[in-house]
């Protein structure tokens, strides 16, 4: 155990750019993008007259508001909250699929994978300690780093609201906070397991590939995909090509990215669902996300995982360079 | 006492060559042993596969281990340094250091401080600030703070300079062998290597041609100086090798009779590398 948490943390060391600076540097450019864009109203607002929406006075808004329209505007002031999310997340999509790409790979280009190996470390401790780095520690960091630019996030539009009028503290109560945080947190074990496909199969190309394991990664379910629709082979299972795109090419590839199993088609969300005032937590919140523990297509995926990260150890064995 | 490397029929093919060619050997423990062998003979393999770093046919204990399945289990036991610069380039010697010292039992962490104190390397520094010399210095605080049984040393000072080099032996002779450690050693500079070893094995074309301790060496082969007028009867000896120098033949001979050599000339022993080169005749022909 002591060994795996050393093994993780080395890991940190190696990566500490994709798995630390770019949420950090992602959010912050994004907080300065809004502040900007707040000045640039200000100031517009400003030169026509004072700032007026709908031509009423916020704080007379507010006042008027029926219980509808609060949790409208705690619905609005959730999505400032959560928005930041969703680009970090994005990023740390990339950070992952080429941390995967690279994970047992480049140390065996520049040879340092000796070095490690001249250690008591079994592959199998080290796989899975990429493993881990991947689907655990990359998220966790993403989603702390999301959460804390959030609330910075919250803080700064309650503060300029509250500047027109409008009472800060009656404004934080619409929202959401820690709904929202405990919504981030419990969303990582199910983006380990959804992811655990494309980790997987990133992982078996770094573990495999003599060179340039990407294009081994992307070329070989494209082709395959191609091959697939041009001979209509999924029309042997009574099934449309698109299928093996959406199931195989994309699950090998896009899995990694957090939040793609909310578009996969995992969950029957109609409008009845969304009418809670049209929040969007309601996307995020594990009473729905983890609905998607009962469809097939989640745990086929953790079962491919698992078997591609099995091939990626014995790769991480066998693979003898040079 | 048991031999800490026992190979047996030791077989492995790349795809056009053969890099080992039915070997066996033994090693015993408290042996510095120099493998020695031309480019491409199959030393980096031989070693390899005692490290558990490739697959091979035949049989191979190491420790009484089989390091293609147990390899982590091994590696408490065996260090390893190869040509140099393996340390990743990212990492610092503070991070190299607390990682070692927690994933390997065997590893003294005072001990591995002491010896980067004799040296410029500082705990921020990465590796890949360092020199070449500076790497090896890291790589070998490391590997001589780990209380292993067997010490593999492939080609480890190639392309550092004669400071680097000396100190690099000075330090493992002086502080860290003892009767209880093996060293594995392959390299091209011989000459800096002969005075340590106290076994020979040459390897050609992945079959072990000589496999024999220094004194055996010493006993076995000869070389003689003689002077032009004896040169013809010493060639009918079969020497393994002739060269002139200054109007004189020098021959060098394996198992010849010592009276009859020292009849015809002075009898010194060989050089390891005049034996290598004489051994490996023809080998890039």
């Amino acid at each position: 155990m002591k060994t795996f948490y050393w093994l993780v943390k080395r890991e940190f060391w190696e990566n500490r750019g994709g798995f630390l600076w770019a949420p950090i540097v992602t959010g912050v450019v994004f907080l300065v993008l809004n502040i900007m864009a707040i000045i640039a109203a200000e100031v517009v607002g400003a030169r026509h007259g004072g700032f007026h929406i709908g031509g009423n006075n916020l704080q007379d808004l507010i006042a008027n508001a029926d219980a509808k329209d609060m949790q409208q505007i705690g619905a609005g002031l959730d999505i400032v909250m959560v928005s930041a999310m969703g680009l970090i997340s994005f990023v740390t999509g990339i950070v992952v699929l080429f941390y995967c790409l690279g994970s047992l790979y480049d140390d065996r280009r520049d040879r340092s994978a000796l070095f490690w190996k001249s250690l008591p470390i079994s592959n199998t401790s080290t796989v899975l300690s990429k493993v881990a780095s991947a689907v655990f520690l990359a998220p966790i960091i993403a989603v702390v780093v999301g959460i804390v630019i959030g609330i910075v996030q919250l803080v700064i539009f309650s503060l300029v609201l509250s500047m027109h009028g409008v009472n800060v503290w009656q404004l934080l109560t619409l929202a959401h906070p820690f709904r929202a945080i405990g919504s981030l947190l419990s969303s990582i074990p199910l983006y380990a397991l959804w992811a655990a496909p494309a980790v997987g199969w990133l992982m078996l190309c770094s573990a495999w590939a003599r060179s340039k394991p990407f294009l081994w990664a992307v070329a070989v379910p494209v082709v395959a995909g191609l091959m697939v629709t041009w001979f209509g082979i999924m029309g042997v299972f009574n099934l449309p090509a698109a299928w093996f795109w959406i199931n195989i090419v994309a699950r090998s590839l896009f899995s990694v990215f957090p939040g793609t199993h909310l578009a996969a088609g995992n969950y029957s969300l109609n409008a009845a669902d969304l009418s809670e005032a049209h929040n969007p937590l309601v996307l995020i919140s594990p009473a729905h996300t983890y609905t998607a523990l009962a469809s097939p297509n989640l745990w086929i995926g953790v079962a491919a995982g698992v078997a591609l990260i099995a091939g990626a150890i014995w790769f991480r064995r066998v693979r003898d360079d040079n | 006492m048991n031999a800490v490397v026992t190979a047996s029929g030791l077989n492995k093919r790349y795809k056009n060559t053969t890099a080992l060619d039915h070997v066996s050997f033994q090693i015993q423990p408290g042996r510095i042993v120099g493998l020695i062998g031309p480019n491409g003979a199959g030393k980096t393999t031989a070693l390899k596969a005692i490290l558990g770093l490739t697959d091979f046919q035949g049989h191979l204990s190491v420790l009484g281990f089989d390091p293609r399945t147990q390899r982590d289990k091994l590696m408490e036991q065996v260090c390893f340094i190869a040509d140099v610069a393996v340390l990743p380039r990212w990492i610092r010697v503070r991070e190299a250091v607390d990682f070692v010292a927690n994933v390997h039992p065997r590893f003294n962490r005072a001990k591995c401080e002491a010896f980067l104190a004799r040296t410029k390397l500082t705990p921020n520094q990465r590796v890949k600030q360092m020199s070449k010399g500076m790497i090896v210095q890291l790589h070998l605080a490391l590997v001589m703070a780990i209380d292993a049984r067997l010490l593999v040393l492939d080609e480890p000072t190639l392309g550092l300079d004669i400071l680097y080099r000396k100190q690099f032996y000075q330090s493992l002779l002086e502080d860290y062998f003892d009767e209880n450690k093996t060293i594995i050693v392959t390299t091209h500079q011989v000459e800096e290597i002969e005075h340590i070893l106290t076994d020979l094995m040459f390897i050609r074309d992945g079959k072990i041609v000589l496999d024999a301790d220094m004194e055996a060496v010493g006993d076995r082969f000869a070389e003689v100086m003689v002077s032009a007028d004896k040169a013809d009867t010493a060639r009918q000896m079969k020497p393994l090798d002739e060269r002139q120098v200054f109007g004189k033949s020098i021959f060098l001979f394996d198992g010849a009779d010592r009276a009859t050599l020292e009849a015809m000339g002075e009898v010194r022993r060989p050089s390891v590398s005049d034996l290598f080169v004489a051994t490996m005749k023809g080998t890039y022909a």
